[in-house]
């Protein structure tokens, strides 16, 4: 009844995001793109996946960062039509995704007018999934207060960035602070989101998700924040409280001082144990970040393994960009020339 | 989901709402013995039971049938945008949803065809006479409701297993036949109801002869 009553609002979109989904390359398209000597030949190869000739228009030679622009353009083709399509509570929940990207474009334009460069040129480097309307007044901001009483007071992310207007004024620390206050708020707020206003599988699938993705950046920030002027007590506040380290967890996390004692926290999780137990510097071995994004794939990817949920929207997205991610690796290294490390992608299975 | 509730909620509240009303009114008139389930059942004409029987087995055979094909519908269009070649294949879910509906349409042919005119002034003057066309307007209500509900689930388990199949087809064409066997297993469920529905009308026995 319930699959019913989904589908008549969204059941299109779910059908239309799954086909989407078959159009992600396999691990054979990988393997012949690895082969590629040049980047024609890369060009040559994407244009017989789902891709088509969305490369045809462009002038050779094509360099990585085009190829990365088109990458990202066809995704968010894909992912606007979905969301002109929705209805609520899906554009709500398609929404919450885009917030993520703002976030990302506020911070780079903050740090952009620290070092004085001109917004003609930050601009386009900005995700069109995160562009809003009062983006180009941000430079004009020189301390957080300022910045939400005349650009963020309007848009979505007000919410949740009440918690950093305390902060004095925007330096290049200040401006990781508050990406970092603004992602835990964001991540919190869209963990509520799913739990309290959707329930049901999409509940269950997306705090799978949320969970990982809160916990990750608390193990992140953990680890980064070593041998900084960050306090313990800052750090601790950085946390999103939506995952499964929470409480004890990151209790233990903000009383760490190095590398071993986060991993000692991470070994009283089964799945963090293991992603921490493979992980290394070395040059065979993979690295923490690395893992977990390995680890992000598997959980998109199961989120397609149940129906009736808003779940393969967001794990749908995350696929498509972790896929762009491996194309460009893959891209890079071609163009550099630099083969031995052209099989360090991450294949989605 | 929150619309389900929603109608939910504001149909207990009304019905439940209407019921005192009418049970306060009859007992502070002085009418209470009307509260009576038994001159009720006895009262009611066995024409009534008999349509409304008919009735509800089509119409909720067809909101199943109804449900049922929505579901799988709006999957096979959104599956068929970047797949096209699943949509001929899939039409066969809308047939077993399509089936649903007929199983209800079945039933309420051969229950309006019972239905058979009787002398009232006969049937009350006669207790054996009576019985028998009053137990024959019961049957046949409770017959349509049997058929009725039995097709409503149907339809939908259909239509959901359907849209499975469709996406599932999308996906990987290895897997249509095998999601087709469960689906048919799902269609097989409407049957049980049909069987029960017409087995139920055997017992039909309207009109003044015996």
């Amino acid at each position: 009844m319930k699959g019913a009553m989904f589908n008549i609002d969204n059941g299109y979109l779910e059908g239309l995001c799954r086909g989407f989904k078959t159009g992600i390359l396999t691990q054979n398209d990988y393997l012949n793109l690895v082969q590629c000597e040049t980047i024609e030949d890369l060009k040559l190869h994407l244009a017989g996946t789902d891709y088509g000739n969305f490369l045809a228009n462009e002038p050779s030679p094509i360099s990585v960062s085009t190829l990365d622009d088109k990458l990202r353009e066809k995704v968010v083709a894909e992912f606007v039509h979905m969301r002109c399509h929705a209805v609520e509570p899906l554009s709500t929940f398609l929404d919450f995704i885009t917030y993520s990207y703002m976030i990302d474009n506020i911070v780079l334009l903050i740090t952009g007018a620290l070092h004085q460069r001109p917004l003609q040129e930050l601009l386009p480097k900005c995700h069109p999934l995160g562009s809003f309307e009062q983006m180009e007044a941000i430079h004009i901001a020189t301390t957080p207060a300022e910045l939400y009483n005349a650009v963020l007071v309007d848009t979505p992310l007000a919410p949740f960035f009440v918690d950093c207007i305390s902060e004095a004024d925007l330096d290049e620390m200040n401006v990781e602070l508050i990406r970092n206050t603004l992602y835990k708020a964001y991540l919190e707020a869209f963990y509520d989101f799913c739990t309290q206003k959707l329930g049901g599988e999409t509940a269950e699938v997306m705090c799978e998700i949320l969970a990982f993705e809160a916990d990750r950046r608390a193990l992140i920030i953990t680890i980064n924040s070593f041998d900084t002027e960050l306090t313990k007590e800052d750090r601790a506040r950085l946390f999103p409280k939506c995952g499964k380290l929470y409480p004890d967890g990151l209790a233990a996390l903000a009383r760490a001082d190095d590398y071993e004692q986060v991993r000692s926290v991470a070994e009283y999780y089964a799945e963090y144990q293991a992603l921490f137990a493979g992980a290394g510097n070395n040059p065979e071995e993979k690295t923490l970040e690395d893992r977990f994004f390995e680890y992000e794939v598997k959980l998109n990817v199961n989120a397609f393994l149940r129906q009736f949920h808003y779940g393969v929207f967001y794990a749908y997205l995350k696929l498509k960009e972790q896929e762009c991610r491996n194309i460009v690796w893959i891209a890079e290294c071609v163009a550099q020339r630099h083969r031995a490390k052209i099989d360090n992608y991450i294949p989605i299975l | 989901m929150y619309v389900g509730r929603y109608v939910g909620g504001v149909v207990a509240v009304t019905s439940v709402s209407a019921i005192t009303i009418i049970v306060l009114y009859y007992i502070l008139t002085g009418q209470g013995e009307r509260i009576d389930i038994g001159w009720f059942l006895t009262e009611t004409s066995p024409y009534m039971w008999a349509t409304l029987g008919a009735g509800l087995s089509v119409a909720l055979s067809v909101v199943g049938a109804a449900l049922g094909i929505h579901t799988t519908g709006v999957s096979i269009v959104g599956g068929g945008v970047k797949a096209p070649r699943i949509k001929t294949k899939n039409l066969i879910s809308v047939i077993f949803c399509e089936a649903v509906a007929i199983y209800g349409l079945i039933t309420a042919i051969v229950l309006a065809g019972l239905i058979e005119s009787f002398n009232q002034v006969q049937a009350e003057s006669m207790y054996e006479h009576k019985g028998r066309n009053w137990m024959s307007g019961y049957l046949m209500f409770f017959a349509g409701v049997t058929v009725g509900l039995v097709n409503l689930v149907c339809g939908i388990c259909v239509g959901i297993v359907g849209s499975g199949a469709a996406l599932a087809d999308a996906a990987n064409p290895a897997l249509f036949v095998k999601i087709l066997i469960v689906e048919i297993f799902g269609s097989a469920i409407g049957l049980f109801g049909l069987i029960v529905g017409i087995y139920m009308t055997s017992k039909v026995k309207m009109g003044d002869k015996d």
